[in-house]
């Protein structure tokens, strides 16, 4: 018996010791080491792409595509939003307080610093979220979180802060580092019946066609948010585009500000810390 | 078992799943075929991995059920448990294999 015994104790230890500094390593999340693989992955897989040209997805992938992009830059779709944006913001609620009064700054060059972490609430707030519980705040109704008039004050919002790089923090906090990693979680996991997860289409085919469109790269995809798509004919916010995405490939998508979506977009938007801020946009 | 009988069985098993389970299908046969389906999908919706296609089929069985064609909404149902089986399925699996794409 105490022969037997021993070997199966060894293979035991030996199976704990293989397993637990792996499993240790994988649970430890290292936002920093992270944002610099995947900065690399990007550069290196496009080295003729100058860093700050990321954030303009598609158009970065080549040079008649750029062009494009150029041209539509001197009468760009967005301006209607833009303008609209502009007023609502600016205009009082019944109250009279405005959305200057919920934001650093009057809420002027200040869409770079979000998605941010509350460790009040311990989540992740969106400037979506933002701007509906600053409406809510002043006994006004929520607007839709996918477009029209989300998507003009966000327009407006981010314009102020073109140019600005993406300062999206983790505090010391292990919630924040929880969010972060759900996340990411959530860009690379596969769902939906095509099997498809964020990464199939950003990490690993940006550049390619799928069916007419070039996928964008991941790196700086959200700088530009929110954008107009022709496919949309019309605005759309961050939220329109991730339930877009899901239901593209086939799967049910959740619900817009739910906590999935706002730790995808703190991940994503902190892997693009440093990268510019070019919204709105315009996509094909 | 040899690969040819391997391959017969398969096709065998394939056969009996496309099969219709009766013939003329009852409305009984319908709403447990629906009930099982529905249930599947509701622990999908648990992992928050729900598929378009198992609710656009579920949505198809209920219609054809309302038609009175019970046979087709009978093979429907059991279609969409397929289709929720294969989403919870990917839900579990991708619980680790994520972290195979991530970018290190």
């Amino acid at each position: 018996m105490r022969v037997r015994f021993l070997p199966c104790l060894a293979t035991l230890l030996l199976a704990i010791c293989a397993a637990a500094p792996r499993s240790y390593a994988a649970e430890t999340p290292d936002p920093v080491a992270d944002a610099r693989a995947f900065r690399d992955y990007f550069t290196k897989k496009f080295p003729k792409v100058a860093l700050e040209d990321f954030v303009n997805g598609p158009y970065s992938m080549n040079a008649d595509m750029h062009r494009q992009w150029e041209e539509k830059e001197q009468f760009p779709p967005y301006e209607f939003a833009l303008e609209a944006g502009k007023e609502m913001f600016s205009k009082p609620f019944r109250n009279g307080k405005s959305y200057a009064d919920c934001f650093a700054n009057g809420g002027i060059g200040v869409r770079q610093t979000y998605p941010m972490f509350d460790s009040t609430e311990g989540k992740v707030i969106t400037l979506e979220l933002a701007l509906n519980r600053c409406r809510e705040a002043n006994s006004e109704a929520p607007y839709s979180y996918v477009k029209d008039e989300m998507a003009a004050l966000t327009a407006y919002m981010a314009f102020t802060s073109r140019g600005k790089p993406f300062d999206i923090r983790i505090p010391d906090d292990p919630r924040a580092l929880d969010a972060y990693q759900e996340g990411k979680r959530y860009f690379y996991t596969r769902r939906g019946q095509l099997n498809f997860s964020c990464a199939t289409c950003h990490v690993q085919s940006p550049g390619e066609r799928i069916r007419a469109e070039v996928l964008a790269p991941a790196l700086g995809i959200l700088n530009a948010m929110p954008i107009y798509r022709s496919e949309w004919s019309g605005m759309g916010t961050t939220s329109r585009r991730f339930t877009s995405c899901n239901s593209q490939i086939r799967g049910v998508p959740l619900e817009p500000q739910s906590d999935e979506y706002r730790n995808l977009e703190y991940y994503l938007s902190y892997v693009s810390n440093g990268l510019p801020i070019s919204g709105p946009g315009a996509r094909p | 078992m040899s690969g040819h009988r391997m391959a017969l069985v398969v096709a065998s098993l394939l056969l009996a799943g496309v099969s219709p389970a009766h013939a003329d299908g009852s409305e009984a046969d319908f709403k447990a075929a629906y009930a099982a389906a529905d249930a599947a999908e509701k622990e999908a919706g648990t992992l928050r991995n729900q598929w378009t296609t198992t609710e656009s089929t579920l949505a198809a069985a209920k219609k054809a059920a309302a038609a009175g064609n019970f046979e087709q909404a009978a093979a429907l149902s059991k279609e969409a448990e397929a289709l929720a089986k294969a989403s919870i399925f990917q839900a579990t699996s991708e619980k680790d294999a994520w972290k195979a794409l991530e970018i290190r």
